[in-house]
């Protein structure tokens, strides 16, 4: 299965991404943000970050990159692009995905171990996975998704709610929400569910000597469903 | 113009030091001239008071490959890897402008480390605050927290560790000390020294703009009320171009282009291509005209002055400046041929056709100044003798409580929630440990490294205080199973012109030489920072020690939190009940007096060598060093990172409950084992004369204390964990 990582002026996570992916089987290739063309992929990969420092809004300046045309072409071909974090950022900014990600309501940078609880398991994402319930690792500063009351019953309507922060048991409540999300929401698929973008760092928990190891049962489930 | 003493004095030189310029010159300097010599011979870059003293530290070592002197120390950590790091300072900034003074100090440590061809793996930061009901603190801690973050984060380095203190001596001056680990191959290190004649200087990073001109003299000189003028020296941080230049750097450093690199820091421009020269003994001409500048109409003065961040000056082969500059391009980094070196052994300056400065630059280095300053010895203040009847008036678990609540006991979730702390992959144990450790990529070892200081120790008795801070970091190494391999420090001080300043600074460094003499933990880089006082009154002595060490196998890594019902907790080391200068004493007796508790080297090394013998057989579920708080408050911390209760027996002793309890003495760590490992145990730690105790059985969610009294844990979990909380919100 051949993967591509994007790495954008800034990006900080495409190194531990390129690592996740080549553990659990993917041939990776990192792709420079500069580069017109997109080696051939199963899954294209925006990494988290900070690009273009998040100074104009955070990955606006990146969705406008060269490469990024040929991504949003490739998603809209049915190929599949995750983005993680600031790729999450970029995702919204490129309208791939629907909504907007704000400031965390405390006005602060966070970074913990948090669950989610998983929406919809019909896409190649979660499809087989026998948990509902993941522990993920979060890192970030503006990670509240907004959007408006339309685009949320659209987004709802389609079943494009990927994931939710809850608890261990899988409680969704405002007290388990760690950056103000609306209704919770910590990631999202696009209409056809090939795109999904969230603010958990899947990549981060790949080891039992990190903070988890539900990363590995995601990546091995995701090679296993794009077979 | 034309310089004079006054404007000599202006620049923050002496009266004295002048006429030895105008001496070693042979003439009045101009301004430019006066400029660079008040950058060099400032204390920040001179190190005029500390220079006799810093002579005493033991810096070499077989694990030392670079030792002081360079951007930052470099150690050895087996097949071809090697660490680099440093501490450094950033306290006077941080307290005219919180948020960029601490970005700042965080981005030039790590320059400092990459400079050498090392990248980043982990930040640390050992932070002071004044007395929380004073009306700055809660707006200096959230900048300096919210700059740390800022420029750590957005550089996707884990900040791994650290530490926070809250005293009302830091009221008028805080203390912002930030520690970075780089990790190289030995036979790719980078140094400063430049070599060959008309090798091309070479400008990259950022534009050079006239923030922070004169930060390095600023930092040279104390508090007074008009320091908010003082905000234009503050540099201004821009974390994303130095990712830039880190992953620019990198990519050159892979070839065989560079001669020499060096950061501009502290007085930008002028200290980078100075060192340079001056470790080459070479000489350096630069045209002002090409440095790229931010700002229009910057006079050379300007220029050599500036503190704009994300710099650096490079020496070249001849013949690579394409090659260069391709890879400076592709990351959108300024990029200039700035000068060339020269056999003059002079520092030259031009500017629009003219010769602006011409130095000779041993005169800038060599020819500083140095001071025998006068300091006043320090007697070891005589014990408290508190009654017995007045401790036993205390209740054990209405002072544990108020312990665990105490601002310098309770933890810093809050702060270190908002540093990334797990970025790169490899972080296998957070903040809020003894050590944070992070694997080396792709390798069995991992690195452990934590930053301590002991003000009230060291304004109580410089010299045990020094010892002490050195323990300390030791001892934390140890209990996370890693072997403690050199420091750096951190030697934030008030004026050395105080001779009781000055006294504290000479005895401090005297105790953290013996002790690191003693236990083979050489200091390998480090920084002084005096000056740290508002109008007369100096902070509390406060060096800050950063401790490095490794783990062979990461798999042997111990943390703090009880793991397993039904096993056993030891104390190792002995507890004589010291409890002058304890946070019982301090907070609760209000007693302020009392020598700090006495450091026994021999006891350290002992102790500490066998824990870990005792760990890397396999033997220990937990360790967790005992310090501040004394023991029920260690114990406590890790029933609390653990989700597990104790039972504790009556102990065999004459030492009244509060003595036993909250005593301070040093050389301690608790450990938890499994019961059926409790002879091979006992045996190792007799047969190296270690001195233990058992002090209970790990149950759930519950302290039993011997007298039957009952602490639920989730209950100190909350008054421990609140306090920071409520006190930001």
């Amino acid at each position: 299965m051949k993967s591509s990582v994007i790495t954008f002026p800034g990006s900080n996570c495409d190194r531990d991404m390129d690592v996740a992916l080549k553990k659990f089987g993917f041939n990776n290739i990192m792709v420079w943000h500069n580069d017109s063309e997109l080696p051939k992929s199963d899954l294209v990969v925006l990494p988290g970050g900070f690009s273009y420092g998040d100074y104009l809004r955070c990955g606006s300046m990146a969705s406008k990159s060269k490469i990024m045309q040929s991504v949003i072409n490739f998603a809209k071909t049915g190929g599949l692009v995750m983005g993680i974090c600031n790729g999450f950022q970029i995702l919204v900014e490129t309208g791939l995905v629907p909504g907007v990600l704000l400031r965390n309501k405390y006005l602060e940078f966070i970074c913990k171990n948090v669950f989610v609880k998983l929406n919809n398991k019909d896409n190649a994402y979660f499809k087989n996975l026998n948990k509902d319930v993941l522990e993920f690792h979060i890192a970030h500063n503006e990670g509240n998704y907004f959007c408006t009351n339309d685009q949320l019953k659209e987004i709802k309507d389609n079943n494009q709610i990927a994931i939710y922060y809850c608890n261990s048991e899988g409680n969704i409540d405002d007290q388990y929400n760690p950056n103000g999300s609306i209704k919770n929401i910590a990631g999202i698929f696009n209409k056809q569910k090939n795109v999904l973008g969230m603010m958990p760092h899947p990549e981060r928990m790949i080891d039992q000597s990190l903070s988890g190891e539900d990363g590995s049962l995601f990546f091995k489930n995701l090679i296993n469903n794009i077979k | 113009m034309q310089v004079n003493e006054k404007i000599a004095i202006d620049h923050g030189l002496k009266a004295d030091e002048y006429k030895r310029i105008c001496e070693l010159l042979k003439r009045t300097p101009n301004l430019t001239e006066l400029g660079i010599f008040s950058a060099m011979w400032n204390e920040h870059c001179s190190y005029k008071s500390s220079r006799l003293h810093l002579k005493k530290l033991p810096t070499k070592g077989n694990k030392v490959i670079q030792g002081p002197g360079e951007n930052a120390g470099v150690i050895d950590i087996k097949d071809g890897d090697a660490i680099v790091f440093k501490i450094e300072s950033h306290n006077h900034p941080s307290f005219i402008e919180p948020y960029q003074g601490a970005a700042t100090g965080v981005g030039g440590i790590m320059r400092d480390v990459f400079t050498m061809g090392a990248r980043p793996i982990a930040n640390l930061n050992s932070i002071h605050f004044g007395s929380p009901q004073h009306k700055k603190t809660k707006n200096l801690l959230r900048g300096v927290v919210h700059g740390i973050g800022g420029y750590g984060n957005c550089m996707g380095v884990p900040t791994i560790a650290g530490q926070t203190s809250f005293d009302s001596s830091y009221n008028g001056n805080i203390l912002v000390n930030a520690m970075t680990l780089g990790l190289v191959k030995r036979n790719k290190i980078f140094y400063s020294k430049a070599a060959g004649l008309n090798k091309p200087v070479i400008y990259v990073g950022s534009k050079t703009g006239r923030d922070g001109i004169h930060g390095a003299s600023m930092a040279s000189a104390s508090f007074d009320e008009k320091i908010e003028e003082k905000k234009p020296t503050v540099q201004v941080g821009d974390p994303f171009t130095e990712k830039l230049l880190l992953e620019a750097c990198l990519e050159l450093m892979a070839g065989d282009s560079i001669i020499s690199i060096q950061d501009m820091g502290a007085a930008g421009l002028t200290s980078s291509s100075i060192e340079m020269a001056s470790k080459g003994n070479l000489g350096i001409e630069l045209n002002l005209d090409k440095v790229p500048c931010r700002e229009s109409k910057m006079t050379p003065y300007e220029i050599m002055l500036s503190e704009s961040q994300e710099r650096m000056l490079i020496v070249l082969e001849n013949g690579k400046e394409n090659l260069a500059k391709k890879i400076f391009d592709k990351w959108n980094l300024d990029f200039a041929i700035i000068g060339k070196t020269t056999n003059t052994k002079n520092i030259e300056l031009f500017f629009k056709n003219e010769k602006v400065a011409s130095i000779p630059v041993n005169t800038l280095v060599e020819n500083a100044p140095i001071y025998d300053r006068k300091w006043k010895k320090s007697k070891l203040p005589k014990k408290n003798k508190i009654k017995k009847d007045i401790l036993n008036k205390f209740k054990t678990k209405d002072v544990l409580i108020k312990i665990l609540a105490n601002q310098n006991i309770c933890s810093k979730e809050w702060i270190w929630q908002q540093y990334d702390h797990t970025v790169m992959g490899d972080t296998i144990q957070k903040p809020g440990g003894d050590s944070g450790v992070v694997r080396v990529h792709g390798t069995n070892k991992a690195v452990a490294a934590s930053v301590d200081s002991s003000a009230v120790y060291c304004w109580s008795h410089p010299l045990t205080g020094g010892k002490q801070v050195v323990a300390e970091s030791w001892r934390n190494l140890i209990s996370v199973g890693a072997k403690p391999i050199a420091i750096t420090n951190c030697l934030n001080f008030g004026s050395p012109e105080n001779e009781d300043n000055m006294g504290e600074f000479v005895e401090c460094v005297e105790g953290i030489s013996e002790a690191s003499k003693y236990l083979d933990f050489p200091v390998v880089s480090g920084n002084v920072s005096f000056y740290n006082q508002t109008k007369d009154v100096g902070i509390k002595p406060t060096p800050s020690i950063g401790g490095v060490g490794l783990l062979e196998d990461y798999k042997k890594m111990v943390s703090m939190d009880f793991k397993e019902n039904d096993n056993l907790v030891l104390v190792v080391g002995k507890t004589e009940g010291h409890i002058d200068q304890s946070l019982f004493s301090r907070t609760i007796l209000d007693e302020k007096n009392g020598p700090p508790p006495e450091v026994n080297l021999f006891n350290e090394k002992n102790n500490g060598e066998t824990l870990l013998k005792l760990i890397n057989q396999n033997y220990i579920e937990s360790a967790h060093d005992v310090s501040l708080g004394g023991l029920l408050t260690a114990i406590s911390k890790m029933c609390i990172k653990g989700n597990k209760g104790i039972k504790l027996k009556k102990p065999k002793h004459s030492l009244s409950d509060i003595e036993y309890f909250f005593g301070e003495d040093q050389g301690r760590y608790i450990i938890e084992i499994n019961p059926m490992n409790l002879n091979e145990v006992t045996q190792i730690l007799e047969k190296n004369s270690v001195h233990y105790e058992e002090l209970g059985i790990i149950i759930e969610k519950e302290m039993i204390l011997y007298d039957k009294t009952k602490v639920v844990i989730d209950e100190l979990k909350s008054i421990n964990t609140n306090w920071l909380k409520n006190y930001m919100s």
